[in-house]
């Protein structure tokens, strides 16, 4: 089992002016071959123009259990959603 | 949270067509069934390599072969999709493959025919790949996030499969009586294990109720089969083949194809092993995996090797 490579998860930007997105993961030696591998497995169809590979060890992620309270703060703020404020009808450009 | 607690909230997130993702909680059930589907039709993907592999060498033109060396890369590519969606729900892609060619998870039973000509390679396209997108783009809206954005993908790539398939079988089509003869040839081989791939009746499918609640799919068995029915028939009719069954026609009032009976002791017989390819496929696989065991290994030495230099 020693031969298993590790696993790396793979961000692919579209197009310039996009963000990196998350698309899948894969498995690779080392970070080199893990992009030449993402290369050939997310971006056969001209899906990408710049790739990063991120080792899935490395990534920490909110917890699911505190879910709830983690993201309840922003859930009470309506006040930070421009629809908060009532503006008349016949005041332009606002 | 209690169990019940939990099992309420799931239940409540999968009904309300909200996905599930692989950190959340979910019940052993679903997990261990997903982990079987979405493997088997992994492995079917790795295996689907091999029939049409088989032609790579043999194509007839560089363009039917630049066509299928990218179809027959496109299943490596499902095949590890799917497998990366397998690994977000806790089980190693290392031990899939080892359950793949110890016989412990089977793969579609479509892929133990052999493939006798180059038709075959357009039937392949045509008629199983026509199925398998049968079955697979409502699995685009399945329950498990990462299953369905997978299977996306997968679908989207499909799509060519199947029309390189179509087109390949109108340009024999088009050619002389005798290549004629070998679509027809592989339409009446290839037509009955396609419609076999959509399963057992749903009277004897036993996974479909429970995995209809959980979303995992989406259709029955039969309604799928019976939807492929429905758009192949013109097809057939436009490229110019018989379909082999006899009991084929159309039915007014149900709006629907009739077909025959099929034959489910083949489809078990070739299910349970004893298909014409079954043992062939299982030790090619088993072969590749053991020959490719020093890359893997090399590959791992030379990184721990850089990464010890660099420190």
């Amino acid at each position: 089992m020693s031969s298993n490579w590790p696993l790396w998860e793979v961000f692919v930007r579209g197009k310039r002016g996009l963000n990196h997105v998350h698309v899948g993961s894969l498995h690779a030696p080392d970070a080199n071959l893990a992009v030449r591998n993402a290369r050939d497995l997310y971006t056969r169809r001209n899906e990408g123009v710049s790739i990063w590979v991120v080792p899935s060890s490395a990534i920490t992620a909110s917890t699911v259990d505190e879910k709830d309270p983690f993201f309840e703060p922003a859930a009470d703020k309506v006040y930070r959603h421009p629809t908060f404020y009532r503006i008349p009808d016949d005041v332009p450009h606002l | 949270m209690d169990n019940d607690k939990l099992t309420a909230a799931f239940d409540r997130t999968v009904a309300a067509e909200q996905r599930i993702e692989p950190r959340d909680w979910m019940p052993d059930g679903y997990r261990r069934t997903l982990i079987r589907q979405i493997a088997q039709h992994a492995h079917s993907e790795i295996i689907g390599m091999q029939p049409e592999g088989n032609w790579i060498s043999r194509a007839p033109s560089l363009r039917r072969k630049a066509i299928l060396l990218a179809k027959v890369q496109d299943e490596a590519g499902h095949g590890l999709y799917l497998y990366a969606a397998a690994e977000t729900l806790g089980i190693d892609r290392a031990e899939l493959t080892e359950k793949l060619i110890s016989g412990g998870q089977k793969y579609s039973s479509i892929f133990n025919y052999p493939t006798t000509t180059f038709a075959d390679v357009g039937v392949i396209g045509w008629l199983v790949d026509g199925a398998a997108i049968c079955n697979q783009v409502p699995l685009c809206r399945t329950s498990y996030g990462p299953y369905a954005r997978a299977m996306i993908r997968i679908c989207k790539e499909e799509s060519f499969h199947q029309r390189q398939g179509y087109e390949l079988l109108m340009t024999m089509m088009a050619g002389t009586p005798e290549q004629r003869r070998m679509v027809q040839d592989a339409v009446d081989r290839w037509w009955w294990p396609s419609l076999m791939m959509f399963g057992p009746p749903d009277a004897e499918s036993a996974n479909t109720e429970q995995s209809m609640t959980w979303r995992i799919k989406r259709n029955t068995n039969d309604d799928l089969r019976q939807k492929f029915v429905d758009m192949t028939v013109p097809q057939a009719e436009r490229l110019g083949v018989t379909l082999p069954d006899p009991d084929l026609r159309w039915n007014d009032e149900r709006g629907q194809h009739d077909f025959g009976e099929i034959d489910w002791t083949e489809f078990k017989q070739v299910l349970s092993g004893a298909g014409p390819c079954n043992v062939e496929r299982i030790a090619h696989r088993r072969q590749a995996h053991e020959d490719g065991e020093w890359v893997r290994e090399a590959a791992i030495a030379h990184a721990a090797k850089r990464t010890g230099a660099m420190a």
